[in-house]
């Protein structure tokens, strides 16, 4: 393999014809970085030097894990499913908006809440639509097509997915919260993550400061049966459930807090032990830390 | 698939190599972007097996475009590239590397929209990132190579032009094969070209190798017979002759054809007779040559292989575990296919889950199924760590680096430092478990010195000489090593060097041969010698240690009884005495002459010394000799310049020398040197008792006033300056030794040698022959023609083996003298053996007379063979043997060979690093072995096992009773059946810690390096400094070469090469450990990065009906590998330091981790293995649990898991890193910001991108919450908590060596030298017991094996010269016994 030939060799070997290649030293640079010598943090993970670690981890887990738990324990709850466009694309050569498998598979009950007080007849629960939907995505993702017109007419040439019951533009009464700004269709667009999951489906306001938010009482739910998950096996929810920095209500984190918490703090205490019984023996020559 | 790989790397490397060559065929792309626009090379077609050549001149147009118009001109292309190919190119290159493949595979896949995994587009990136970088990289490379070859090609030479009939500048590039070339003095060689001219008087022409060897010493070069003999310049338009020789090869010492002159007259050529390109003519003011060979046709470029590739034994373990993770990969992917099948047959008449195709139908569970298996395989590629790869190679790129940038290896005498030459096995240098090391220049300095010999049986110890040694030895080391200025380096040029030649001028060196007191003037106070050297350039080997020589006062003695008389025949032979004079006189001359020493003076050019000026001249009296003499050397002392000048040399040689051995028989009429000599008998002798070397500095001694005598003496030749150049050290110690007893090299020229004797006056010597060294016949003679006698003797030095072998049973003087030449053989037999136990290299010098018919007849028979083409060395092989025989011992020599300085030291700490250590020298056992106790490669107390047998049965017992002897020790020790000889020899070997193999010939080295390298399954380190090491060092795993005196072809040959064996054990101890450890974690550390990540993904399928959906962006998912956490690894592979490396040469035992693979071993694979499994799943299932039933969407439930094994990731190398600098933190912290802020800006810009879910916001939105915190703090201590808990454990309870060395770089000095001390006592006795435990015998049981043992016993003794590069006559030393041995004890010996 003549071509791999350094022909630098040949320059170094000739000297007539390389003058400025004066025998040049090579001596390499005796700098802390050639050499390896850069000062560096070398951490040695004995028991002794690690032990404080340990229990400074158990000191902030567990209080942390017992902050988390009680957060998630005041949280109040009360109990009850593609890709792009393609396959949903056209119906009936008309396209399909909003197009899509998630979009068709779009959960379309109606829950109303009704409180049975002591009067014979039920007062409904205000159910807040708006605010459901992450703010950025109501006011920057979602855009209804432009134009002047009604939402209708923008929407002309469109034909509602084929799960639908209503077109899009029906989604809503107010004009603010139909078409694709619809809240409950951002919603439900955010797709899962996991086979179980829940979807927020409206906000029920404090009135008052003075007022529980739901009274004590007997309540009603009237449910609009529109989407079968029975064929699947499916089980619906609707949960009543206060809101916190938390989300909903899972102990799991306090929990998992809590228990690595004294897990580090447990193995803390073993470290004592072992740093105490072998700080000797584990460092040969008698070296001490 | 990792053997594919390999192989497609090594046939692409070929292919590039071949299709590098056509590309000569055709005109160059790039030939506009040159500055001398060149004409375009053809298809070099080779004619046959032959090529002519004819003067590329008009006349010959026609034939000159039949035969040479085709072939290359001298354009140089080095480069892989041109402008316009380089990127399909380039493509086409790095498309057959395997890994590369797979990612196109990968891309070609998603683009089939049945199993599309991610968007075409971002499949794409990973190998568009990944071949842009080594694009560049490779371009970059390729520009280097351009800038150099143009710089190269526009170099200007000398051409003749015929249309201005002179010779005119032009660019090396337009060199054509049939040019003529005019060079003068310290010129460059553009092409290789047959010499035809050269100014020098003796038509020879000198080069200097060492731009293609590194050989310093100067070679010479002889113009083609038939032109030899004009002495007008040759004129290329008269020149009608044909050359016709054989087509390019790479054979540097090879070359052969015929010139065919108008009259169909041919004339034979050889090597002699070619100037190869690279080299520098030297000494000779002007040459012409014809151009033979052009451009990549030159012997020096098809020499140039380039790098070496190797696969190191990590990368190979490495490459199964890419297969187990190809296997886990398809697991992965077969159950996310089986999965979606499952899942889908569950729900199948639920259009809700199984989504029709376009087209309405829906595809059945197992074909989705299927189909999903591909689309697993894109999801789940980054399994597949084809990162790893290119990280690897950019952390050896790191590594190298370092070594080379290692101040420790700089070498102040030479300039040099080490030279890394393969550039991926640093981290073999971690794992080394055998090293064989060759004795001569490798473990000695290789630098020669005369201390003893034996003449006549009489054995002369020389010790003043010894004295005057061991002074050196103390006060001057230091001094000499600052005199000791660069002989063997390449790097400095000419320039820098040629003016100060090592001269002897006047002073008490130069001045000593010829002072009355013979040698003993020369003994000058030692540091003195050297100081006055001018110190910027020396010839090779000749420090003043080596050239000066302090005589024996017993040899001087007889030397006075020197008297021409002796050399009378007509007197009667003289009884015992003289005849012994007579011996001791032939000695003498041998040792002047029997070499292929180049004499010069040291001035600038080289000057050369020849006397055949005188040769012209009718001679008429021994006293008009002498009175020429005198006018020469006056006038030479003069003007030194005219001594080469033109003068006429029509005369005969023959006539002179015949004339002047005529005259010697006369008395001398006034015999001033014999007179003077005895006279100063007496104070010499006296002196020479003196008990310390350097009190002898007598009145004459004094430079000043030897000088003053000195001066104005009548009769003295050369009061010049000499050098000797010799191809080996030993031969000029041997000349210097000569000269020291007055019996100097005057001159050497083709014809003739003129020695200057003492006693004698100038003898000269035509010179008929000289059969040079091989490492076949181990020997080497002349052939000269006795001015005293006139008869045809031939003087032969060799290995005393060999010679003794060879000496004449029966002698035509009668019983008498047989019976004398018996005892002094006996004798020097004795001699021989005394000075090998003392470690000297011997030599046995013998001479042979013949009658002048006996010659002839020979030199017919001689002829016949040098002029054949075929079976060449086999000819002349014969005819050497048929001239040495029935010699007459003469004497014999011992040269020491002194240590390298470190080397004991080097050794020790090697062997306490575990490696055991095999010297493969071509030594006698003798010498061998006390050079071995000398470095300490041998302790006093060893039990040595000696297997010298000449026959395979004895060989055998031998070995097997040895073998029970160790077993009876160690019962665990199995017993292995062999039939032949190397189970035994290995299983023996292998109990021992070091084996000394003597009378090694190089093939022999390569070959016990290649057995114990397959059969013991060890990696072998072989280092040599010597063309004899080549082969050896190419078979081991690691081949390092010393680039010493004996010139570049073992560097050539090497993977480093390093310029003293002492920074071997740095080189091992240190950056081998650290490479290795550096190199294994990061590996482990890559799959464990890899596994981890992609489990994360293969998790979460099964909460998404394992539709191959990732919870991540695409975009985040392929950076995430490729830049968020690729580049922490790659600087903790460059900079990971876990034990400083003063503690690493302090504790060689350390070096033991990488021997035994520890950092990576099969376990450990699996061991991270699990780990990467457990921290997926804790970084899955943590948040899993957190956001279970939550309203999470399928981004932001990626999110937090994407953070926490980001920084899981970061800080899992942080616990693995042993230190950690501020450049580390650097990358840490920005690896960490990098993720972060393109998440940011990712989720700020991604409004509409990859529908339906994107990551709009979504970091943003986790940036505000708490939970995002408490997950991501969660999961990483969790996930960590398993290996830091097992890190600080092991610190704590079962710390390995290393970790406990780690703690010795935290010590203040004084605490950290007791400790070492503490370490090393209980190293020790806890060494000691594991040692028996594997090998009882291992730690006090060494042996040493002499050649005719197991592991040569089924090499057939080559009959062939093995040695193909240089051949150095050190190697005389030799012994050929062995050869012999095998042939006749050892007959067709079964091989395993």
């Amino acid at each position: 393999m003549a071509m791999n030939y350094n022909a630098k060799d040949e320059v170094d070997g000739g000297p007539p014809c390389a003058p400025g290649a004066t025998a040049k030293n090579r001596r390499p640079d005796n700098t802390a970085f050639k050499q390896q010598r850069l000062p560096a943090w070398q951490p040695i993970l004995t028991a002794g030097t690690v032990l404080p670690t340990f229990f400074i981890i158990g000191l902030i887990f567990i209080p942390i894990g017992i902050g988390i738990f009680v957060t998630s324990n005041n949280i109040r709850e009360i109990e009850n499913p593609s890709k792009e466009c393609e396959p949903y694309r056209r119906n009936e050569d008309k396209p399909i908006a909003p197009c899509g498998a998630i979009a068709n598979s779009m959960f379309n009950d109606t829950l109303e809440l009704f409180l049975v007080g002591n009067e014979s007849y039920p007062t409904p629960i205000p159910l807040k639509k708006k605010g459901i939907a992450w703010w950025t995505d109501k006011n920057v993702k979602f855009r209804n097509p432009p134009g002047d017109q009604s939402l209708e007419e923008r929407f002309k040439g469109t034909t509602n997915p084929v799960n639908w019951v209503k077109p899009v533009y029906m989604l809503d009464s107010e004009p603010d919260n139909n078409g694709f700004i619809n809240e409950d269709f951002i919603v439900w667009m955010r797709t899962a993550a996991l086979p179980t999951f829940r979807k927020l489906y409206r906000l029920i306001e404090r009135k008052s400061d003075l007022h529980p938010t739901l009274p004590a009482g007997r309540y009603y739910l009237n449910i609009t049966y529109n989407y079968p998950v029975h064929s699947f096996d499916g089980r619906k929810r609707m949960i009543l459930s206060t809101i916190s920095w938390m989300g909903g209500k899972n102990p799991f984190l306090g929990i998992a807090y809590i228990a690595i918490g004294s897990i580090s703090f447990l193995l803390g205490v073993v470290l004592l032990v072992i740093n105490h019984k072998y700080r000797n023996s584990s460092n040969t020559a008698d070296i001490t830390i | 698939m990792t053997e594919f790989l390999r192989w497609a790397r090594y046939h692409w490397q070929r292919l590039t190599g071949s299709t590098n060559r056509d590309d000569d065929e055709r005109p160059y792309n790039y030939s506009s972007l040159l500055a001398c626009g060149g004409k375009s090379s053809q298809t070099p077609k080779v004619a046959g097996r032959h090529r002519v050549v004819i003067p590329h001149l008009r006349p010959f147009k026609d034939e000159y475009e039949k035969f040479s118009g085709t072939y290359v001109n001298n354009r140089i292309r080095t480069t892989k590239y041109t402008l316009l190919n380089f990127v399909p190119r380039n493509l086409f290159e790095q498309f057959h590397r395997a890994a590369n493949l797979y990612f196109l595979f990968l891309a070609v896949l998603n683009w089939v929209p049945l199993v599309e995994a991610f968007q075409k587009e971002i499949t794409m990136l990973p190998l568009v990132v990944v071949l842009t970088i080594i694009a560049i990289k490779d371009g970059l490379e390729d520009y280097r190579k351009y800038k150099i070859d143009k710089q190269i090609n526009n170099l200007v030479t000398k051409v003749y032009s015929r249309k201005e009939k002179k010779y005119v500048d032009q660019c090396w590039k337009d060199v054509a094969v049939g040019d003529f070339i005019r060079l003068s003095c310290n010129e460059v060689i553009p092409a290789d070209m047959v010499l035809l001219f050269s100014t020098d008087p003796d038509k020879i022409c000198h080069i200097e190798t060492s731009g293609l060897d590194g050989e310093s010493n100067l070679k010479q070069r002889q113009v083609v017979r038939g032109y030899a003999e004009q002495d007008s310049e040759v004129d290329p338009e008269k020149f009608s002759s044909k050359i016709e020789c054989e087509s390019p090869n790479n054979d540097l010492n090879r070359f052969r054809g015929y010139l065919e002159h108008s009259n169909k007259e041919r004339v034979g050529l050889s090597k002699e007779n070619l100037l190869l390109r690279g080299c520098t003519i030297r000494n000779t003011e002007a040459v012409v040559g014809i151009v033979v060979y052009a451009g990549h046709e030159t012997k020096a470029m098809l020499n140039n292989s380039g790098p070496r590739y190797k696969r190191s034994k990590l990368e190979r373990r490495a490459n199964t575990d890419v297969l187990w993770c190809v296997l886990l990969l398809f697991v992965m992917c077969l159950t996310g296919a089986l999965g979606h099948g499952i899942w889908l047959s569950k729900y199948e008449n639920i259009i809700f889950f199984n989504i029709p195709e376009p087209d309405g139908h829906i595809i059945s569970p197992v074909l989705a199924g299927f189909y999903m298996f591909w689309t697993m395989i894109i999801l789940l590629q980054v399994l597949i760590p084809i990162s790893l790869y290119v990280s690897i190679e950019i952390v050896k790129l790191g590594q190298i680096y370092f070594i080379q940038s290692d101040v420790d290896f700089y070498n102040e005498k030479m300039d040099s430092t080490v030279q890394c030459r393969a550039l991926n096995i640093t981290e073999d240098l971690g794992q080394i478990q055998y090293l064989f090391s060759d004795k001569t220049g490798t473990l000695t300095e290789n630098k020669m010195v005369f201390r003893r010999c034996s003449v006549a049986g009489f054995d002369y110890c020389h010790e003043e000489n010894a004295r005057r040694l061991e002074s050196y030895q103390e006060a001057v080391s230091e001094d000499e090593d600052s005199a000791d200025t660069p002989s063997g380096s390449v790097s400095t040029t000419a320039t820098a060097r040629a003016p100060s030649c090592r001269t002897v001028p006047n002073g008490p060196l130069g001045s000593k041969p010829w002072s009355p007191l013979g040698g003993s003037g020369g003994a000058p106070g030692s540091g003195e010698g050297a100081s006055e050297v001018p110190r910027s350039r020396q010839a090779a080997f000749s420090s003043p240690m080596e050239t000066d020589v302090v005589p024996d006062t017993r040899l001087l003695d007889k030397f006075s009884q020197i008297t021409p008389q002796l050399f009378t025949p007509l007197e009667e032979p003289v009884p015992n005495p003289p005849l012994e004079i007579l011996y001791i006189v032939d000695f003498f001359i041998a040792l002047a002459i029997c070499n292929t020493v180049v004499v010069s003076a040291p001035n600038q050019p080289r000057q050369k010394i020849g006397l055949s000026s005188l040769s012209g001249m009718p001679i008429k009296s021994l006293e008009e000799i002498k009175n020429l003499f005198q006018r020469l050397s006056v006038r030479r002392s003069s003007s030194p310049s005219l001594a080469s000048g033109k003068e006429p040399t029509s005369g005969v040689p023959n006539a002179f020398v015949s004339r002047l051995s005529l005259f010697s028989r006369m008395k001398l009429a006034s015999p001033v040197e014999e007179e003077a000599s005895p006279t100063s008998e007496s104070p010499q002798g006296s002196s020479g008792t003196s008990p310390c070397p350097t009190e002898v500095a007598r009145p004459n001694g004094d430079p000043g006033l030897t000088g003053g005598q000195v001066g104005p003496r009548p009769g003295q030749p050369s009061a010049a300056p000499l050098c000797y150049e010799a191809e080996s050290p030993d031969e000029a110690a041997l000349v210097y030794a000569a000269r020291a007893y007055r019996c100097t090299l005057q001159s050497r020229s083709p014809e003739q040698l003129v020695v200057d004797f003492a006693a004698l006056g100038p003898l000269t010597f035509q010179l008929l022959h000289i059969l040079p060294f091989d490492s076949v016949r181990k020997r080497m003679s002349v052939v000269v023609r006795h001015p005293l006698s006139n008869q045809v003797v031939v003087y032969t030095k060799g290995a005393d083996s060999v010679i003794m072998e060879l000496l004449s049973v029966a002698s035509p003087d009668g019983a008498s003298r047989e019976k004398q030449q018996m005892i002094i053989r006996e004798k020097t037999q004795k001699h021989l053996d005394d000075y090998a136990r003392r470690g000297l290299r011997t030599l046995c010098i013998a001479k042979k007379v013949m009658s002048d018919t006996e010659y002839e007849e020979w030199l017919r028979n001689h002829f016949l063979a040098e002029t054949s083409i075929d079976h060449r060395e086999e000819l002349l092989l014969e005819s050497a043997v048929r001239l040495e025989n029935k010699l007459t011992l003469l004497g014999a020599t011992g040269i020491e060979d002194r240590l390298q300085e470190g080397v004991p030291e080097s050794i020790e700490a090697l062997q306490r690093a575990g490696i055991k250590i095999w010297m493969l020298t071509g030594d006698k056992q003798e010498t061998a072995v006390n050079i071995a106790y000398a470095c300490k490669l041998l302790e006093p107390d060893d039990k040595l096992f000696i297997l010298n047998t000449q026959s395979k049965d004895a060989c055998e017992m031998l070995m097997s009773t040895i073998l029970k002897e160790l077993r009876e020790k160690n019962p665990a020790s199995n017993a292995r059946t062999s039939e032949s000889l190397q189970g035994p020899f290995l299983e023996l070997t292998a109990c021992c810690q070091a084996v000394i193999c003597c009378r090694a010939t190089p093939l022999q080295k390569s070959e016990v390096v290649k057995l114990v390298r397959s059969h013991l399954r060890v990696m072998t380190l072989a280092i040599g400094d010597g063309a004899n090491d080549v082969s050896m060092i190419q078979v081991a795993d690691v081949g390092i070469g010393i680039s010493g005196q004996e010139g570049m072809q073992a560097v050539m040959a090497s993977d480093f090469a390093i310029s003293q064996f002492k920074h071997l054990g740095k080189l091992l101890l240190v950056h081998g450990h650290w490479c290795y450890a550096r190199l294994a974690n990061m590996i482990l550390y890559f799959f464990y990065k890899n596994v981890a990540y992609v489990n994360l993904l293969f998790w979460y399928q099964f909460f998404c009906g394992f539709s191959g959906t990732s919870m991540t962006d695409y975009w985040v998912l392929i950076l995430f590998n490729l830049l968020f956490t690729s580049a922490p690894p790659v600087i903790y592979g460059v900079l990971e330091k876990d034990v400083s490396a003063e503690t690493l040469m302090q504790l060689p035992e350390l070096y033991k981790r990488g021997q035994k693979s520890e950092a990576y071993l099969p376990l450990t694979f699996w061991i991270t293995l699990l780990d990467a499994f457990y921290q997926s799943l804790v970084c899955f299932f943590m948040p899993y649990y957190t956001y279970q039933g939550s309203d999470i969407d399928i981004f932001t439930f990626g999110n937090p898991l994407n953070t926490a094994a980001l920084f899981i990731i970061i800080l899992h190398l942080v616990i693995e890193s042993k230190s950690l600098t501020w450049i580390h933190m650097l990358v840490i912290v920005g690896s960490i910001l990098s993720y972060l802020v393109f998440a940011l800006v990712f989720g700020a810009m991604c409004v509409t991108c990859n529908p339906p879910s994107n990551p709009y916001w979504i970091m943003q939105e986790h940036m505000l919450d708490p939970v995002f915190y408490l997950v991501c703090v969660l999961t990483t201590c969790v996930a960590l908590l398993p290996r830091f808990i097992y890190r600080v454990l092991q610190g704590s309870l079962f710390p390995s060596p290393v970790l406990r060395a780690q703690h010795l770089d935290r010590l203040t000095p004084e605490e950290r030298t007791e400790a070492l001390k503490k370490w090393s006592r209980a190293g020790t006795t806890g060494q000691v017991t594991a040692q028996y435990t594997d090998h009882p015998a291992a730690k006090s049981e060494k042996r040493a094996t002499p050649g005719p043992s197991a592991a040569f016993a089924r090499m057939p003794a080559p009959p062939r010269a093995v040695e193909r590069g240089s051949v150095s006559v050190h190697e005389t030393a030799l012994d050929s016994d062995f050869c012999e041995k095998k042939i006749s004890g050892m007959p067709g010996p079964s091989k395993g």
